[in-house]
């Protein structure tokens, strides 16, 4: 075939410009690849087609994350954020979580800037139908125009945008989110590479016109007074701006009796909907169903944006026909004369099981070839962005021969989001929740930077600057706590005071200023006046070293729970292996193995169906490879090629 | 390796001495914890390598057992790491006590084929022999693992299913609390959990206790009971036992399935296992129990065979007599208040058991059955498997951790700290209670929230 076409060669290109995508094509190019991001619609870049925040328990850890190790969202948000709250407060440290509200064409607006102005960073809109690989290996893209682009590595970060529908009730549009168009070959390409696919399902809620709501009848949600900002970059004074307010009211006997009495009208439950939609994030045609003994359920008003009327109707998500929506939403106080814009819808579309991915995000079958966000089955914008970030990373790595990057359980949520991808069984959107970290008293979001700002540094996305500013951090909350092991505090009438002042038994004997710190009542702010060789320190070294001193016994325990899971990991398995030659494997764990081809003893134990006795089994047989085949049991490498 | 293991390596008979090995970095700080000389002033851990001596094992201040006690430092060992061995009395009770005492002091316990494993590592074994030694251990750690579970008596196992389900639910409910603070409170939960956490606490303590007596597996001798249909298997039981346990008719085959009891002879602990009676049958339920008698039998350390005496010996008794060839067995020659027809002197030439004239209904020849067990016992014929004390330590050894772990939740609660503490300590318990029952933690835990709890964003 001799027909002429546009061929082009760069290093990366990324499929879709959301917040995988985006992430993805920042990191990439930053690490001095040549990239080029496609997208069906360049006005669609950084585009939050579902709730107007970013962040949330355990989302906002992400997000904290991402930035540490040199991503853009928290940076992003800082910028164009209406509202900031730092969420369970009155619980400990490791699970407050930031969540701001997003002017969403702002935010929208400002990460096409970045783009626009990242170097060897290209933006280009069409679509992308096909993927070309020989061998075993990604090669190149090519487009619906017949376009081809040859390059050294793939991220397919298509979000909801494969075989997109949109459905309420009986009318079902084949259109991406808002809309847009959807993407309707690159499925057929991926079964031909033998890419196991998944369809998944998920919603949003109505928007209504701002001005058509009685707030009288609702709760009026502030922000934080003092906002604290995502980004570790970011000056905090630059966030302490004006506020936009949130509102919360709630569903009641009559709203839900609207939605049993349509219920069959429901796309979801005369078959129409196909996908398998979130548990988390249920529709209120699904909340009315599985909690039938709730008589209410909470509704959230948020904003859109600063420029526009909109409001987002959180927690009432749906697919029912557009006369019920209409009467569901009228049922709610506050909302009988509201006007409604935009009409709820589900959405579903195709996407990868993710376990055919390295933790890399490197699909096992195809090298060069990576995916991110909710391609790989997860939901929510911060899934996405901090999968795209690792995805951006790794094929930058992998192109410059470089070890690829992977957090593990311990280290990160990241490592715990990807880790749970594409190890666990998982039959539907996957959302980041503070449950899944089993080690979460270490992945605080207050010490994100202490956790990862070395790895983004050791990856090329963090500046000398940055990484010996962190350096200096953790050498002041060393030395602090140790001075404050060793500052004495005796019974004296002034430290009696404020002892008495603070609610705090007083002294018997002389005691140090770390074991007043501990109690739970006295902060290390109190001490100042009776502690006086106290430095002058930076507000977030003094954070640090008061919550390692309270919290003493508990990290501990948990860095305990950590060296016990550190093990495991470490014992990598030959990516060689082969299973038939382990005697005494249960058949359902041998064949889970052999089609999951696990990179480490750890993950091994987290495939459901591999019981503890599969891998004592196991353990035993990989001492023997090792001794056999003369390599080092430890140092094995399984998923660098 | 890192850690330090623990086993008795002796056999667990009544007679001799016993043998608790101990290999491992920790193994002279362990030994050094527990041992005292005579004279309370010998340093163990200053001793040369390779000798021997003489001392109490000590739990805190409670003298455990007079020992003997032999150091021997890497590198010259069999596992290439320090190994001390405590020689200490014969007695299954005074083993397991210096098992536990180690335990508790730092060692874990060893699995099955462990020391050689390690001896195969540190290059004391070539490769050929290792192969061979590794293929025993593939086949034996995972047979170990579910035997583990399998000795655990299903009362326990369900206390423990029990326990991990209400902390299980618990950790569920903190944790979707934490997920979405909006739409879950936590007012006044603190207070609820701490009475939770107390009758956990209570309930995994009784369970303690219950392995400190050795309830918590099916231990003991296992003793099985055989015999044609109607030799009177069940009224024997019964009559060992004290009461009406087994079903008893004289409808011949009416005990179909295998029943169980534990009895305690003179201080000797038998697991007495009633069988279905052997014989050729058409009948397809009796015919399952029969299969499960002969399997039974094969596991047995001890067959009892009982002989209606009032009948001949037929074809089916030499069935029966076969499965005895080999095996610890007596015969009881039951019924001797009736008139006697059975050929007594050729049971005892075929079986080569003693042969005990008992009458059941008469309660004659009991006792003389009891003093033959006895002795068998105290002789080291029949001992028990060694697998099931070792269970048992493990057992402890859990519990013991899961009680700790509950008390922190306990002092977490008190000090005020907020809900989200409560789930380190409450999963360690978990944890800790699971290892018993060989369950692994991960997606329960997400399933729960899901099945109870709505979270939204």
């Amino acid at each position: 075939m001799d027909k002429k076409r546009l061929e082009k060669s760069c290093d990366v290109v990324v499929v879709g410009a959301g917040h995988a995508g985006c992430e993805a094509a920042l990191a990439a190019a930053r690490l001095g690849l040549e990239t080029v991001m496609f997208t069906v619609s360049v006005d669609s870049i950084a585009l939050m087609p579902c709730n107007p925040n970013i962040g949330g328990s355990s989302k906002g850890h992400l997000v904290r994350e991402l930035d540490a190790l040199g991503g853009e969202m928290g940076k992003n948000i800082d910028k164009t954020f209406i509202q900031s709250k730092m969420l369970n407060k009155s619980k400990g440290p490791a699970v407050h979580s930031l969540r701001a509200q997003a002017d969403k064409q702002a935010y929208s607006t400002e990460m096409r800037k970045t783009l626009e102005n990242q170097e060897r960073l290209t933006i280009r809109e069409g679509e992308v139908t096909r993927l070309l690989a020989e061998n075993g290996e990604i090669k190149g893209v090519e487009l619906y125009s017949g376009a081809v682009y040859w390059c050294g590595a793939v991220i397919l970060c298509t979000g909801t945008y494969l075989k997109a529908r949109c459905i309420y009730g009986d009318v079902s549009n084949a259109t991406g989110p808002n809309g847009l168009k959807a993407a309707n070959y690159l499925t057929d390409s991926l079964k031909e590479l033998g890419i196991e696919i998944f369809r998944f399902k998920t919603g949003t809620p109505a928007r209504i016109a701002g001005n058509t709501i009685d707030y009288s009848k609702m709760e009026e949600q502030f922000g934080d007074e003092r906002v604290v900002p995502f980004s570790f970059s970011t000056d905090p004074e630059d966030v302490q701006i004006e506020q936009k307010s949130c509102w919360l009211t709630y569903t009641n006997e009559k709203t839900h009796e609207i939605i049993r009495n349509n219920l069959d009208r429901s796309p979801l439950y005369s078959g129409v909907i196909e996908g398998t939609g979130p548990r988390y994030c249920p529709s209120i045609e699904d909340k009315v169903v599985r909690f039938a003994d709730k008589s209410r359920h909470q509704v959230f008003i948020e904003p859109e944006g600063l420029y526009t009327n909109e409001m987002y109707i959180g927690g009432m998500s749906s697919s029912l026909p557009e006369d019920v929506q209409d009467a569901m939403y009228h049922s709610v106080p506050g909302l009988e004369n509201a006007k409604i814009v935009k009409n709820a819808y589900a959405i579903e579309y195709d996407c990868i099981n993710p376990r055919q991915l390295y933790p890399t995000l490197e699909f096992k079958k195809i090298k060069g070839l990576f995916s991110a966000g909710q391609f790989n089955g997860s939901s929510g914008y911060e899934e996405a962005a901090a999968q795209g970030l690792i995805a951006g990373i790794n094929a930058a790595m992998k192109l410059k021969g470089r070890e690829m990057m992977i957090l593990d359980r311990s280290e990160a949520y990241i490592g715990v989001l990807i880790d749970d991808l594409v190890t666990k069984e998982n039959h539907e959107p996957y959302r980041m929740m503070t449950s899944r970290a089993e080690y979460r008293l270490l992945l605080r979001q207050d010490n994100a930077d202490l956790r990862l700002r070395k790895k983004g540094y050791e990856a090329g996305l963090i500046d000398e600057e940055t990484y010996q500013g962190i350096l200096k951090k953790e050498k002041a909350i060393e030395d602090e706590i140790k001075r404050t092991e060793h500052a004495s505090v005796g019974g004296t009438p002034q430290v009696q005071k404020l002892l008495e002042e603070k609610g705090s038994t007083p002294l018997k004997s002389g005691t140090t200023v770390a074991e007043l710190i501990r109690r739970p009542e006295l902060t290390y702010e109190d001490l100042a006046p009776v502690d006086a060789g106290r430095p002058e320190l930076p507000w977030d070294v003094k954070q640090q070293v008061e919550i390692h001193l309270k919290y003493e016994g508990y990290i501990k325990r948990q860095m305990k729970q950590v060296e016990q899971f550190k093990k495991l990991e470490a014992k990598k398995i030959p990516e060689a292996l082969d299973y038939e030659q382990v005697g005494s494997l249960r058949i359902e764990a041998r064949q889970k193995l052999e089609a999951f081809r696990p990179v480490s003893i750890g993950q091994a134990s987290r495939i459901s169906g591999v019981s503890p006795a599969d891998i004592s089994v196991l353990l035993v047989y990989l001492e023997q490879y090792g001794k056999k085949h003369g390599s080092g049991r430890d140092e094995t490498k399984s998923c660098e090629q | 390796m890192g850690t330090t293991i623990a086993a008795i390596s002796t056999a667990m008979s009544a007679s001799g001495i016993g043998i608790v090995r101990m290999s491992g970095p920790e193994a002279m700080d362990i030994i050094s914890s527990i041992y005292r000389s005579k004279n309370g002033k010998k340093k163990i851990k200053e001793v040369k390598s390779h000798t021997i001596h003489y001392g109490y094992i000590y739990n805190g201040d409670e003298i455990v057992d007079e020992v003997l006690v032999m150091v021997m430092k890497a590198p010259g060992t069999y596992t290439g790491e320090d190994t001390v061995e405590i020689d200490c009395h014969g007695g299954v009770y005074a083993m397991k006590r210096v098992l536990e005492t180690v335990l508790k002091n730092g060692a874990r316990i060893a699995e099955p084929g462990e020391f050689t494993k390690r001896a195969f590592l540190s290059g004391r074994l070539d490769l050929s022999q290792a192969e061979a030694v590794m293929d025993v251990i593939q086949a034996k750690s995972s047979a170990a693992l579910k035997s583990s579970v399998e000795q655990l008596k299903g009362s326990v196992l369900r206390a423990v299913k029990e326990i991990r389900s209400v902390l299980i639910y618990h950790i569920a409910y903190i944790e979707s609390a934490l997920d979405d603070p909006e739409h879950i409170s936590l007012e006044g939960y603190p207070e609820e959990l701490d009475k939770v956490v107390e009758e956990e606490y209570e309930k995994t303590e009784k369970l303690l206790k219950s392995a400190d007596d050795g309830r918590m597996i099916q231990e003991g001798i296992k003793t099985v009971i055989l015999g044609k249909p109607n030799a009177g298997k069940s009224s024997l039981l019964n009559f060992l036992v004290g009461e009406d346990r087994a079903i008893v008719t004289d409808i011949a085959g009416t005990t179909r399935d295998t029943l169980e009891e534990y009895i305690s002879l003179h201080g000797i602990s038998l697991r007495i296992i009633d069988t279905a009676g052997i014989r050729e049958t058409e009948d397809v339920v009796e015919k399952i129990g029969v299969g499960k008698a002969k399997k039974m039998a094969e596991g047995a350390d001890l067959l009892l065979y009982v002989v209606d005496s009032s009948t001949p010996l037929d074809e089916n008794d030499g069935e029966i007599m076969e499965l005895l060839s080999g095996r610890k067995s007596i015969v009881i020659y039951n019924k001797t208040d009736l008139e006697a027809v059975a050929d007594i002197a050729e049971l005892k030439e075929k079986t080569g058991s003693p042969v005990i004239p008992v009458s059941v209904v008469e309660e004659t020849g009991i006792e003389e059955l009891e003093h033959t067990i006895r002795d068998m016992f105290f002789q080291g014929e029949i001992s028990f498997d060694n697998e099931v004390y070792i269970t048992n330590a493990r057992h402890k050894a859990a519990l013991e951790e899961a009680l700790e772990s509950l008390d922190m939740v306990k002092n977490s609660i008190h000090a005020g700290m907020s809900e989200d503490f409560f789930s380190i300590d409450l999963m360690n318990a978990y944890e800790s209670l699971g290892k018993i029952i060989g369950e692994s933690v991960g997606e329960d835990l997400v399933n729960e929230i899901f099945s109870r709890f709505c979270v939204g964003k």
